[in-house]
Protein backbone atom coordinates (compact mmCIF):
# COMPACT_ATOMS: atom_id res chain seq x y z
CA UNK A 1 0.00 0.00 0.00
CA UNK A 2 1.15 3.52 -0.70
CA UNK A 3 0.28 6.70 1.10
CA UNK A 4 0.58 10.03 -0.62
CA UNK A 5 1.54 12.96 1.54
CA UNK A 6 1.87 16.65 0.96
CA UNK A 7 3.89 18.84 3.31
CA UNK A 8 3.74 22.43 4.33
CA UNK A 9 7.49 23.14 4.68
CA UNK A 10 6.98 26.37 6.49
CA UNK A 11 4.76 24.82 9.10
CA UNK A 12 7.06 21.82 9.51
CA UNK A 13 10.06 24.05 10.19
CA UNK A 14 8.17 26.26 12.58
CA UNK A 15 6.79 23.30 14.49
CA UNK A 16 10.19 21.63 14.78
CA UNK A 17 11.76 24.87 15.99
CA UNK A 18 9.01 25.41 18.52
CA UNK A 19 9.17 21.85 19.86
CA UNK A 20 12.94 21.95 20.25
CA UNK A 21 12.97 25.34 21.92
CA UNK A 22 10.14 24.30 24.23
CA UNK A 23 11.95 21.08 25.10
CA UNK A 24 14.87 23.13 26.39
CA UNK A 25 12.52 25.50 28.19
CA UNK A 26 13.59 28.49 26.15
CA UNK A 27 10.93 31.13 26.12
CA UNK A 28 10.68 32.53 22.59
CA UNK A 29 8.53 33.99 19.84
CA UNK A 30 8.85 33.21 16.18
CA UNK A 31 8.88 36.66 14.66
CA UNK A 32 9.40 36.19 10.96
CA UNK A 33 10.58 33.56 8.54
CA UNK A 34 13.94 32.47 9.85
CA UNK A 35 14.03 34.66 12.90
CA UNK A 36 13.34 33.60 16.44
CA UNK A 37 13.37 35.97 19.33
CA UNK A 38 14.67 34.54 22.58
CA UNK A 39 13.25 36.37 25.57
CA UNK A 40 16.05 35.62 28.00
CA UNK A 41 19.69 35.13 27.24
CA UNK A 42 20.72 31.49 27.02
CA UNK A 43 23.93 30.09 28.43
CA UNK A 44 26.61 28.30 26.47
CA UNK A 45 25.48 24.76 27.43
CA UNK A 46 21.89 25.36 26.44
CA UNK A 47 23.07 26.94 23.23
CA UNK A 48 25.12 23.84 22.39
CA UNK A 49 22.18 21.59 23.16
CA UNK A 50 20.02 23.71 20.92
CA UNK A 51 22.56 23.65 18.09
CA UNK A 52 22.73 19.86 18.37
CA UNK A 53 18.96 19.42 18.61
CA UNK A 54 18.27 21.61 15.60
CA UNK A 55 21.19 20.11 13.67
CA UNK A 56 19.34 16.78 13.52
CA UNK A 57 16.70 18.48 11.40
CA UNK A 58 19.17 20.38 9.28
CA UNK A 59 18.45 23.69 10.96
CA UNK A 60 21.46 25.89 11.64
CA UNK A 61 21.77 28.92 13.82
CA UNK A 62 23.25 31.71 11.77
CA UNK A 63 25.56 34.22 13.24
CA UNK A 64 26.24 36.79 10.61
CA UNK A 65 29.78 37.99 11.36
CA UNK A 66 29.29 41.28 9.54
CA UNK A 67 26.24 42.25 11.52
CA UNK A 68 27.89 41.27 14.76
CA UNK A 69 30.79 43.54 13.85
CA UNK A 70 28.46 46.43 13.04
CA UNK A 71 26.87 46.07 16.48
CA UNK A 72 30.31 46.14 18.07
CA UNK A 73 31.22 49.29 16.14
CA UNK A 74 28.02 50.98 17.30
CA UNK A 75 28.66 49.97 20.91
CA UNK A 76 32.20 51.29 20.77
CA UNK A 77 30.98 54.59 19.35
CA UNK A 78 28.43 54.85 22.16
CA UNK A 79 31.16 54.25 24.74
CA UNK A 80 33.26 56.87 23.08
CA UNK A 81 30.49 59.46 23.19
CA UNK A 82 29.56 58.68 26.77
CA UNK A 83 33.07 58.77 28.17
CA UNK A 84 34.60 62.19 28.72
CA UNK A 85 38.18 60.95 28.82
CA UNK A 86 37.95 59.29 25.45
CA UNK A 87 36.78 62.37 23.56
CA UNK A 88 40.21 63.61 22.77
CA UNK A 89 41.27 60.43 20.97
CA UNK A 90 40.82 60.08 17.27
CA UNK A 91 37.73 58.07 16.41
CA UNK A 92 39.31 56.05 13.64
CA UNK A 93 42.29 54.96 15.68
CA UNK A 94 40.17 54.26 18.74
CA UNK A 95 37.85 52.01 16.72
CA UNK A 96 40.64 50.10 15.05
CA UNK A 97 42.58 49.75 18.32
CA UNK A 98 39.55 48.47 20.19
CA UNK A 99 38.15 46.16 17.55
CA UNK A 100 41.46 45.08 16.06
CA UNK A 101 40.54 45.70 12.44
CA UNK A 102 41.80 48.39 10.12
CA UNK A 103 39.56 51.45 9.97
CA UNK A 104 39.14 50.97 6.23
CA UNK A 105 37.71 47.50 6.82
CA UNK A 106 35.42 48.66 9.62
CA UNK A 107 34.20 51.54 7.53
CA UNK A 108 33.42 49.33 4.52
CA UNK A 109 31.56 46.72 6.56
CA UNK A 110 29.60 49.44 8.35
CA UNK A 111 28.53 51.23 5.18
CA UNK A 112 27.58 47.98 3.49
CA UNK A 113 25.10 46.92 6.09
CA UNK A 114 23.74 50.15 7.52
CA UNK A 115 23.35 52.37 4.43
CA UNK A 116 25.29 55.10 6.17
CA UNK A 117 28.87 55.89 7.11
CA UNK A 118 30.49 55.70 10.54
CA UNK A 119 30.86 59.50 10.47
CA UNK A 120 27.17 60.03 9.74
CA UNK A 121 26.16 57.54 12.39
CA UNK A 122 28.29 59.39 14.93
CA UNK A 123 26.69 62.70 14.05
CA UNK A 124 23.21 61.18 14.32
CA UNK A 125 24.07 59.64 17.66
CA UNK A 126 25.59 62.85 18.94
CA UNK A 127 22.55 64.86 17.89
CA UNK A 128 20.45 62.23 19.67
CA UNK A 129 22.40 62.96 22.86
CA UNK A 130 21.83 66.69 22.37
CA UNK A 131 18.10 66.02 21.95
CA UNK A 132 18.03 63.94 25.08
CA UNK A 133 19.74 66.66 27.09
CA UNK A 134 17.49 69.37 25.69
CA UNK A 135 14.44 67.38 26.81
CA UNK A 136 15.58 65.97 30.10
CA UNK A 137 17.73 68.61 31.70
CA UNK A 138 17.77 72.29 32.43
CA UNK A 139 21.15 72.74 30.81
CA UNK A 140 21.57 75.64 28.43
CA UNK A 141 22.74 74.97 24.90
CA UNK A 142 26.12 76.44 25.79
CA UNK A 143 26.52 73.90 28.57
CA UNK A 144 25.38 71.05 26.34
CA UNK A 145 27.81 72.14 23.64
CA UNK A 146 30.63 72.17 26.18
CA UNK A 147 29.70 68.74 27.58
CA UNK A 148 29.60 67.12 24.18
CA UNK A 149 32.78 68.79 22.94
CA UNK A 150 31.38 71.10 20.31
CA UNK A 151 33.74 73.98 19.66
CA UNK A 152 30.88 76.47 20.02
CA UNK A 153 27.12 76.78 20.37
CA UNK A 154 27.03 77.90 16.77
CA UNK A 155 28.62 74.64 15.69
CA UNK A 156 26.13 72.63 17.73
CA UNK A 157 23.16 74.58 16.37
CA UNK A 158 24.49 74.29 12.84
CA UNK A 159 24.94 70.54 13.06
CA UNK A 160 21.58 70.13 14.75
CA UNK A 161 19.81 72.13 12.06
CA UNK A 162 21.63 70.38 9.26
CA UNK A 163 20.86 66.92 10.62
CA UNK A 164 17.29 67.31 11.84
CA UNK A 165 16.01 70.24 9.76
CA UNK A 166 14.92 71.94 12.96
CA UNK A 167 16.67 74.49 15.10
CA UNK A 168 17.38 73.42 18.68
CA UNK A 169 14.88 75.99 19.95
CA UNK A 170 12.04 74.92 17.66
CA UNK A 171 12.75 71.31 18.61
CA UNK A 172 12.60 72.24 22.26
CA UNK A 173 9.32 74.09 21.74
CA UNK A 174 7.73 71.13 19.94
CA UNK A 175 8.83 68.63 22.59
CA UNK A 176 7.56 70.88 25.35
CA UNK A 177 4.13 71.28 23.77
CA UNK A 178 3.98 67.61 22.88
CA UNK A 179 4.38 66.46 26.45
CA UNK A 180 1.63 68.62 27.89
CA UNK B 1 24.07 44.67 1.42
CA UNK B 2 21.56 43.71 4.01
CA UNK B 3 18.92 41.26 2.85
CA UNK B 4 16.13 42.81 4.83
CA UNK B 5 13.13 44.03 2.88
CA UNK B 6 11.52 47.20 4.20
CA UNK B 7 7.76 47.48 4.09
CA UNK B 8 6.71 51.00 3.15
CA UNK B 9 3.24 52.43 2.58
CA UNK B 10 2.20 55.69 0.95
CA UNK B 11 -1.23 57.30 1.14
CA UNK B 12 -1.67 60.05 -1.43
CA UNK B 13 -4.73 60.96 -3.50
CA UNK B 14 -2.72 62.26 -6.47
CA UNK B 15 -2.01 59.50 -8.96
CA UNK B 16 1.04 61.23 -10.49
CA UNK B 17 2.59 61.73 -7.09
CA UNK B 18 2.11 58.07 -6.24
CA UNK B 19 3.70 57.02 -9.51
CA UNK B 20 6.72 59.30 -9.13
CA UNK B 21 7.20 58.19 -5.56
CA UNK B 22 7.21 54.54 -6.48
CA UNK B 23 9.69 55.16 -9.31
CA UNK B 24 11.96 57.05 -6.93
CA UNK B 25 11.87 54.30 -4.34
CA UNK B 26 12.69 51.68 -6.97
CA UNK B 27 15.87 53.51 -7.87
CA UNK B 28 17.45 53.63 -4.45
CA UNK B 29 19.70 51.08 -2.85
CA UNK B 30 17.60 50.00 0.10
CA UNK B 31 15.32 47.12 -0.83
CA UNK B 32 11.69 47.95 -0.26
CA UNK B 33 8.19 46.70 -0.80
CA UNK B 34 5.82 49.60 -1.40
CA UNK B 35 2.04 49.53 -0.95
CA UNK B 36 -0.02 52.45 -2.24
CA UNK B 37 -3.32 53.85 -0.99
CA UNK B 38 -5.59 56.48 -2.53
CA UNK B 39 -6.72 58.15 0.65
CA UNK B 40 -6.50 57.99 4.42
CA UNK B 41 -9.50 55.76 4.97
CA UNK B 42 -8.11 53.14 2.63
CA UNK B 43 -4.84 53.17 4.56
CA UNK B 44 -6.53 52.91 7.95
CA UNK B 45 -8.72 50.02 6.76
CA UNK B 46 -5.56 48.24 5.66
CA UNK B 47 -3.67 48.88 8.92
CA UNK B 48 -6.65 47.64 10.90
CA UNK B 49 -6.85 44.30 9.11
CA UNK B 50 -6.27 41.63 11.76
CA UNK B 51 -3.33 39.77 10.19
CA UNK B 52 -1.59 42.55 8.34
CA UNK B 53 2.20 42.84 8.44
CA UNK B 54 2.70 46.33 9.80
CA UNK B 55 4.91 48.58 7.67
CA UNK B 56 8.15 49.95 9.04
CA UNK B 57 7.43 53.36 7.60
CA UNK B 58 4.27 55.24 6.55
CA UNK B 59 4.26 58.22 4.19
CA UNK B 60 1.16 60.36 4.60
CA UNK B 61 -0.05 63.18 2.39
CA UNK B 62 -1.84 65.88 4.38
CA UNK B 63 -4.63 66.93 2.03
CA UNK B 64 -6.66 63.92 1.01
CA UNK B 65 -10.39 63.36 0.54
CA UNK B 66 -12.47 61.26 2.97
CA UNK B 67 -9.77 61.13 5.64
CA UNK B 68 -6.84 63.53 5.67
CA UNK B 69 -3.30 63.00 6.91
CA UNK B 70 -3.76 64.66 10.28
CA UNK B 71 -6.79 62.50 11.07
CA UNK B 72 -4.88 59.34 10.12
CA UNK B 73 -1.93 60.42 12.24
CA UNK B 74 -4.12 61.00 15.29
CA UNK B 75 -5.82 57.63 14.78
CA UNK B 76 -2.49 55.85 14.42
CA UNK B 77 -1.04 57.42 17.55
CA UNK B 78 -4.10 56.64 19.63
CA UNK B 79 -4.20 52.97 18.63
CA UNK B 80 -1.99 50.83 20.90
CA UNK B 81 -1.23 48.42 18.07
CA UNK B 82 -0.11 51.15 15.68
CA UNK B 83 1.25 53.86 17.90
CA UNK B 84 4.92 52.88 17.52
CA UNK B 85 4.93 52.98 13.73
CA UNK B 86 7.20 55.52 12.11
CA UNK B 87 5.19 58.17 10.27
CA UNK B 88 6.58 60.58 7.69
CA UNK B 89 4.36 63.40 6.45
CA UNK B 90 4.74 63.96 2.74
CA UNK B 91 3.10 67.21 1.75
CA UNK B 92 3.39 70.28 -0.45
CA UNK B 93 2.45 72.51 2.45
CA UNK B 94 5.32 74.38 4.04
CA UNK B 95 3.20 76.35 6.47
CA UNK B 96 4.84 76.41 9.87
CA UNK B 97 1.50 75.71 11.50
CA UNK B 98 0.97 72.50 9.52
CA UNK B 99 4.47 71.37 10.36
CA UNK B 100 4.16 72.08 14.03
CA UNK B 101 0.71 70.48 14.22
CA UNK B 102 1.92 67.27 12.62
CA UNK B 103 4.84 67.04 15.03
CA UNK B 104 2.55 67.65 17.96
CA UNK B 105 0.24 64.92 16.69
CA UNK B 106 3.18 62.52 16.65
CA UNK B 107 4.76 62.62 13.19
CA UNK B 108 8.42 61.61 13.08
CA UNK B 109 9.52 63.18 9.83
CA UNK B 110 8.13 66.08 7.83
CA UNK B 111 8.99 66.00 4.14
CA UNK B 112 8.19 68.80 1.71
CA UNK B 113 7.30 67.27 -1.64
CA UNK B 114 10.21 68.22 -3.85
CA UNK B 115 9.51 69.66 -7.28
CA UNK B 116 11.88 67.54 -9.32
CA UNK B 117 12.58 63.85 -9.61
CA UNK B 118 16.28 63.89 -8.68
CA UNK B 119 15.50 65.74 -5.49
CA UNK B 120 12.63 63.38 -4.71
CA UNK B 121 14.91 60.38 -4.94
CA UNK B 122 17.41 62.06 -2.66
CA UNK B 123 14.77 62.92 -0.09
CA UNK B 124 13.21 59.44 -0.09
CA UNK B 125 16.63 57.89 0.33
CA UNK B 126 17.41 60.16 3.25
CA UNK B 127 14.14 59.30 5.00
CA UNK B 128 14.70 55.57 4.52
CA UNK B 129 18.25 55.83 5.87
CA UNK B 130 17.08 57.69 8.94
CA UNK B 131 14.28 55.24 9.49
CA UNK B 132 16.74 52.38 9.10
CA UNK B 133 19.03 53.84 11.76
CA UNK B 134 16.14 54.24 14.15
CA UNK B 135 15.11 50.64 13.59
CA UNK B 136 18.52 49.10 13.97
CA UNK B 137 20.36 51.27 16.49
CA UNK B 138 19.37 52.25 19.90
CA UNK B 139 18.43 55.83 19.23
CA UNK B 140 15.72 57.49 21.27
CA UNK B 141 12.37 57.10 19.45
CA UNK B 142 10.74 59.66 21.73
CA UNK B 143 12.76 62.40 20.11
CA UNK B 144 12.61 61.05 16.56
CA UNK B 145 11.81 64.36 14.82
CA UNK B 146 13.21 65.43 11.47
CA UNK B 147 12.28 67.95 8.87
CA UNK B 148 13.64 67.39 5.39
Amino acid sequence: MKLFVKYDYDLVCKTVLKEQLDALNISHTHTTQGEVKIHDTINETTREQLVAALGRYGIQILSNPKETLVERIKNTINDLLNNKDLRTVKVSSYLSDTLLYSYAHLSTVFSESTYTSIENYMILKKVDLVKERICNSDLTLTEIAYQLDYSSVAHLSGQFKKTTGLTPSSFQKIMKNKNI
Amino acid sequence: MSEMLLNIVLADDDEDDRMLFSEAIDEIQIRTKLSLFNHGQELMDYLNLPNVVLPSLIFLDLNMPIKNGQQCLIEIRSNPRLKDLCVAIYSTSSSEKDIEDTFLNGANIYVNKPNNFGKLREVVEKVLQLNWQYHTSNLNKETFLFRI
